[in-house]
């Protein structure tokens, strides 16, 4: 019926930054009324890929048709008024705004020359109930959660009816039922016709909602294939472009005697209450729940981000008063925060410096100065030790890829001679090679003895690394299972024990 | 089905009483801790206009005058007068900038319409050819409100354009406007002489009026109000001034929305500009004698004013509400200290202090708890 074969058609796309040729050749086929898996590791060029269509860059060559038309957009503004919508990894939010202004901006509905506040939540109020969304379109944005505010974003690329969506990792920070929710939205998009591009890293979402599956690595096209025909193994080969014979390393440490013990733990500011676990010497401790379970805040209440308001956190049987981060780091914690980019590295800083940071008073000479030496010295260790690649030790940490930056925070926290440590979802976008070494090295420190308490969202990873886990519902402790004999069912239920 | 549903909520929570009304039912609802709690808070969250409050109470305990109709009507004009200048830092301030350049901009605007209003027949008369006629008033407006709006434009072009700090920018426009109203005053037979003289014609329009109560309300007062209430509806329920808050707290997203996020910068310095300009012509009839020193500093005082109304300098926070409060209040101790009758140092002091203990305990609201 219709006289083009695809609805969007990216050929040769090459795109060059400064010293980096991000996109080397790239192909982008997707067909009408279906969903397309984007894939590869970061640093693929997935998400370039993505801004080149929508106009944030200007591509170098190639060709980009829609409907057999040949486009080339000079900014989103442009692309949006032509079809193309876009969920950004990064929520673009106002959020000091209310919903509906978020929703609406760019656009906002004009009578007599005024912003039409009436018909602005009318629209929103129709909107939500066609997508099912419950959030107060007159809320700041700040007062929803981070899965509300990604429900709305989604809303807001859905409200362009657009011909083309992409959705890049538009379920980051999404729980099972949110994800459901999303598919539905997405399948009917799909019978309207939209062609929907769909990038995550998480491959079980690939292969249960998207129609084909294209494969990039190092900027270039690796492969275009039918999800029918596809297993986690085979894209895993495809995007890594060698064999991963296993998802985890081998868990080869042993156990020692009691480390830390936390009893009746309750937060003054925060919604976590009676929480009491305890952690031994060379043991990976999980923390499994949805978002908002409060997982997070129990790790920045250990550390003295949060103000306790009850309960005892004792190391070696000797209680702890701890009351700032960097009385938690005197007294062995370390804490790898969720947020890499804004709460962990410090982008424009140097690998050298990211190592240091947390242990700068180790490094001060004779003269009271800082010594260079010594700190290229331990910079030195950490990039050998936790196999960072880089450059060179005064590079930039901001242009590593998202693995070698966590590494290089790995390695600024063992400096410190941590015996705790506090792992916030430490792989959270990372490619899946790179999250192998993460495994490895967090193995590795449990092999030293160290504790570890380690939050992720991710189930299998938890499953795959951790010796024993504890499920978190609605700020409380709702059970804990085996970690190698434990199915994601057991803790799903425990997760939604008290939601 | 859904249409039902949107019937149904369309309605519910529209007028500010009903509002009001379901906080309250809300709030009645709650445990005795929890209630105790939200009063405290808002206790807290008011603790500036209690302590402003205070203030007054011991100025008028040593000074019973300072709330004479008087001095009450006397702070107002003072305060309207600051307002002009006050309401466009601010919109350059949710952006997450600041202008320096507002008070030389006044300046210069100011001395612009000086120049075209003197009075036939002055001594030394700037423009001796000009002879002055009431079509020169709105002439001497628009002209004024034209270089302040091309200043701001300036501004905000260096801004968006090359991506410089705007204390940078206005900085660096300060010093310019400076050497060019320098080089103005020079022009004519003015000799670098303060441009005095003005027409009677203009001045009554500014500064003359009605009197209530025996005081007399001076006509810019009501320009100052009607500028303000054109400001808030800017402000509230335009596509610019919803752009400008967008911009002010993420320009990527606003960018990624649609919005020209350069544009946005522009106008809001532009407006801001236009408002110097509208400021400026009030400004020249009030001080009746304009010179280089014209306006000098006045951006400090704006800027505090903003702040102490709640004008976030993290950009995307504020309120013309919050702007005509900080201005009064910022007056008002102003006028609080003269009637003490402190030293003129102490009286520096005094105010910089306040402005500290004011602008903390405002940020106290939005110091995430951890």
């Amino acid at each position: 019926m219709s006289e083009y074969e695809y609805l969007l058609e990216m050929r040769d796309i090459v795109k060059s930054f400064p010293g980096v040729k991000a996109l080397d050749g790239a192909k982008l086929l997707v067909k009408p009324g279906t969903v397309h898996a984007l894939m590869g590791e970061n640093g693929a060029g997935k998400s370039t890929l993505m801004k080149c269509l929508f106009g944030i860059y200007r591509k170098d060559e190639g060709t980009i048709k829609i409907e057999g038309k040949e486009v080339s957009f000079t900014d989103p503004k442009d692309a949006m008024e032509n079809g193309v919508a876009m969920v950004h990894q990064e929520l673009n939010q106002i959020l000091k705004r209310n919903v509906m202004d978020n929703l609406w901006l760019g656009r906002y509905p004009i009578k007599y020359g005024l912003v039409s506040e009436r018909e602005m939540y009318k629209r929103t109020k129709t909107l939500f109930s066609e997508l099912e969304i419950k959030a107060d379109p007159r809320v700041p944005m700040s007062k929803l959660s981070v899965a509300q505010r990604q429900m709305v974003e989604i809303a807001k690329a859905v409200s362009y009816h657009a011909k083309i969506l992409v959705l890049d990792e538009p379920t980051s920070s999404l729980t099972s039922p949110e994800v459901a929710h999303l598919f539905k939205i997405i399948r009917r998009l799909k019978e309207n016709g939209c062609g929907i591009i769909y990038i995550s890293h998480k491959m079980e979402e690939i292969l249960e909602i998207s129609d084909e599956v294209t494969v990039m690595r190092d900027g270039k096209f690796v492969s275009t294939d039918a999800a029918s025909d596809l297993t986690i193994e085979k894209i895993i080969r495809r995007m890594v472009g060698r064999e991963l014979t296993d998802m985890y390393p081998p868990r080869d440490h042993d156990i020692g005697g009691e480390l830390l013990r936390v009893e009746h733990l309750s937060a003054r500011y925060k919604p976590i209450g009676d929480i009491s676990f305890s952690l031994r010497k060379g043991e990976i401790l999980g923390f499994a729940g949805l978002v908002g379970a409060g997982r997070t805040e129990v790790l920045e209440t250990i550390f003295g981000m949060n103000e306790k308001s009850d309960g005892t956190i004792a190391l070696h049987g000797i209680p702890l008063e701890i009351s700032s981060p960097s009385e938690a780091i005197e007294k062995g914690f370390a804490l790898i925060t969720e947020e890499r980019r804004a709460t962990g590295i410090f982008g424009g800083l140097s690998v050298l410096e990211n190592t240091c940071i947390s242990n700068l008073r180790r490094y001060r000479g004779k003269s009271g100065l800082l010594s260079g030496r010594k700190m290229a010295r331990d910079a030195k260790w950490a990039v050998d030790a936790m196999k960072i690649r880089t450059p060179s030790l005064s590079t930039p940490i901001k242009t590593l890829s998202g693995g070698n930056q966590q590494k290089v925070i790995l390695g600024r926290w063992l400096l410190t001679k941590p015996q705790v440590l506090l792992l916030d979802e430490p792989t959270r976008g990372i490619d899946v090679g790179a999250k192998y070494e993460i495994y490895q090295l967090i193995i590795g420190m449990a092999r030293e003895g160290k504790g570890i308490i380690m939050v992720s969202s991710e189930m299998p990873e938890l499953m795959g690394v951790c010796d024993r886990i504890i499920v978190m519902s609605g700020g409380r402790i709702a059970g804990e299972v085996d970690g190698k004999n434990c199915t994601q069912e057991e803790i799903m239920a425990l997760a939604a024990k008290y939601v | 089905m859904s249409e039902e549903i949107n019937m149904k909520q369309e309605k519910e929570p529209t007028g500010f009483l009903s509002r009001k009304k379901g906080e309250w039912r809300e709030f009645r609802a709650l445990s005795k801790a929890e209630k105790k709690k939200r009063i405290i808070e808002w206790f807290l969250n008011n603790a500036l206009y209690m302590l402003i409050f205070v203030f007054v109470i011991v100025v008028f305990i040593y000074n019973q005058r300072f709330l004479s109709f008087d001095s009450v009507v006397n702070i107002a004009m003072q305060s309207a007068s600051r307002l002009l200048m006050a309401l466009g830092v601010a919109g350059i301030i949710v952006l997450t900038g600041t202008d320096l350049s507002a008070g030389r901009c006044l300046g210069l605007c100011a001395c612009v319409c000086a120049s075209l209003l003197q009075a036939n027949g002055t001594a030394n008369k700037m423009f001796s050819g000009l002879s002055f006629g009431t079509w020169l008033i709105p002439v001497a407006l628009i002209v004024s409100m034209l270089i302040g709006g091309l200043v701001g434009a300036f501004n905000g072009f260096m801004v968006s354009r090359f991506k410089l700090h705007p204390f940078i920018v206005t900085l660096g426009t300060q010093l310019i406007l400076y050497g060019l109203v320098m080089w103005y005053v020079s022009l004519g037979q003015n000799n670098s002489a303060p441009i005095a003289g003005l027409d009677d014609r203009y001045l009554d329009l500014v500064t003359g009026g009605f009197k209530i109560g025996g005081v007399k309300i001076p006509n810019y007062f009501w320009i100052v109000l009607a500028v303000a209430v054109v400001m808030w509806f800017v402000w509230n329920k335009t596509r610019l001034g919803k752009n400008m808050f967008a911009v002010g707290t993420n320009p990527e997203a606003s960018a990624v929305s649609g919005v020209s996020v350069a544009r946005t910068i522009v106008i809001v310095f532009a407006l801001a500009g236009i408002l110097y300009g509208i400021s400026a012509f009030v400004e020249s009839a009030r001080v009746s004698s304009n010179s280089t020193a014209t306006g000098v500093n006045y951006e400090l005082d704006a800027i505090a004013a903003c702040v102490i109304g709640g004008v976030s300098f993290m950009g995307g926070i504020g309120k013309i509400k919050g702007v005509v409060i900080g201005v009064v209040l910022l007056q008002l101790v102003n006028a609080g200290l003269v009637f003490l009758n402190l030293k003129p140092e102490i009286q520096t002091i005094v105010k910089g202090a306040i402005i500290l203990i004011a602008c903390a305990i405002d940020m106290r609201k939005y110091i995430a708890k951890k």
